[in-house]
């Protein structure tokens, strides 16, 4: 058998090739099998970059379908709640081109934090049940309090409150959003020493 | 016998540096070189690889090829090799180390066309090495071409910002900074 192959180098040739690649062929078969991962690595980096407000303006139910969404091919503007500096991150990280926010979805707010006027507040726990992130602490009976590190600002606390005791005020800027207020107006005539010098030569 | 494995990584890593003394592999020393992180990672992804083709090509030119007297198939055949090596370990990395696939992650694939991979499976057996040869071989053109992708990544960064005749800028006066730092491996030569 071998010897009659040897006569004949091309179909030996032929031969080799063709098993290394059923063999190679075989083994990333059971590899893919073998090896299969669940789930899109992809979609846990693009979920550590959206805010984690699961106010689901996006049109998906939280920020991880969102996520999901983005790493199928759903476009990066949907965010109202993280703004320019999320699609950015987004575009960064897709290495695609930043798109405006769609308006289509809400517009980009400043930063708020829900206030549950407490004298009013009933202790019904329907903002607790609504709470995404359960920054609402509270029982039935019992006045509730939001947790304002954990709120998200996200609204959704608002519309099942009965007695309409939640506002969203907004967010008091910590130390990083903290800067030099504004000189408060601007005397011309004061700035400059030799102007007030005439100044004070003309009176 | 130690001695020579330190000689022969030597001389992969600076003397004959597979990109700027032999020239192989220059398009993603080119390509991948605009940002440091990503040099970093395609030079990861590639001593990875580069290491495991050196290895099973080898493998499959002493074990198989040769017995059956197919060594003018070497060409094809590695090619083949490297593709399925790159394609395996992508797939394993990814499953048991989310992490490190994150780090190699869209640079495993693309090393399947790196020129420098086939180059160090031929250079093997153009120059007779054996099983741990081969292996010392490709770890160290991994390494210079990680060190030459990390230095030459690094000085991009500055020459983005760098004042370029415009004639220059982009491309060029990367190339022309490629050229100089392939003068300055000349410097190796004779060094074992």
């Amino acid at each position: 058998m071998l010897e009659s192959l040897s006569a004949q180098p091309i179909l030996l040739a032929l031969i080799a090739l063709v098993g290394m690649a059923l063999l190679f062929g075989a083994l990333l078969g059971f590899a893919a099998v073998r090896f299969e991962v669940e789930g899109n690595p992809l979609s846990d980096q693009i979920n550590g970059i959206l805010p984690q407000t699961q106010c689901g303006q996006c049109g998906y139910p939280g920020c991880r379908p969102y996520a999901e969404a983005i790493a199928e091919g759903d476009s990066i503007n949907k965010c109202p709640p993280g703004g320019e500096d999320t699609i950015h991150a987004l575009a960064d990280l897709l290495d695609v081109e930043p798109e405006p926010l769609d308006s289509e979805h809400g517009v980009e707010a400043e930063p708020t934090v829900a206030y549950i006027r407490e004298a009013e507040c009933i202790g019904c726990t329907k903002c607790i049940q609504a709470c995404p992130v359960d920054a609402i602490l509270g029982a039935a009976k019992l006045m509730h309090t939001v947790i304002i590190d954990e709120c998200t600002g996200c609204d959704l606390c608002v519309e099942p409150c009965p007695v309409d005791c939640i506002d969203m005020i907004p967010r008091k800027g910590g130390i990083q959003h903290w800067f030099w207020p504004l000189p408060s107006e601007v005397r011309t005539g004061d700035i400059i020493a030799t102007d007030r010098e005439s100044e004070q030569v003309a009176a | 016998m130690l001695g020579d494995f330190a000689v022969l990584l030597i001389a992969a890593v600076l003397v004959n540096n597979f990109v700027l003394v032999q020239f192989l592999g220059l398009c993603p020393f080119m390509g991948v070189s605009n940002k440091l992180e990503t040099a970093i990672g395609m030079s990861a992804a590639t001593t990875f690889v580069l290491t495991l083709a050196s290895v099973c090509s080898y493998l499959t030119y002493r074990y198989l090829l040769e017995p059956l007297d197919l060594t003018y198939l070497r060409t094809l055949s590695f090619i083949l090799v490297i593709a399925v090596v790159v394609q395996f370990t992508e797939m394993v990395v990814r499953k048991t180390s989310p992490l490190l696939h994150r780090v190699l992650g869209v640079y495993l694939p693309l090393i399947t066309t790196n020129c420098a991979v086939l180059g160090v499976a031929l250079l093997n057996i153009n120059q007779a090495h054996n099983f741990m040869e081969s292996l010392i071989y490709g770890l160290g053109a991994a390494l210079g071409f990680s060190l030459v992708l990390v230095l030459f990544a690094a000085m991009r960064e500055r020459l983005v910002v760098a004042d370029v005749p415009e004639p220059f800028q982009g491309a060029a006066i990367g190339m022309i900074t490629a050229g100089l730092a392939s003068l300055a491996f000349m410097g190796f030569a004779g060094l074992v």
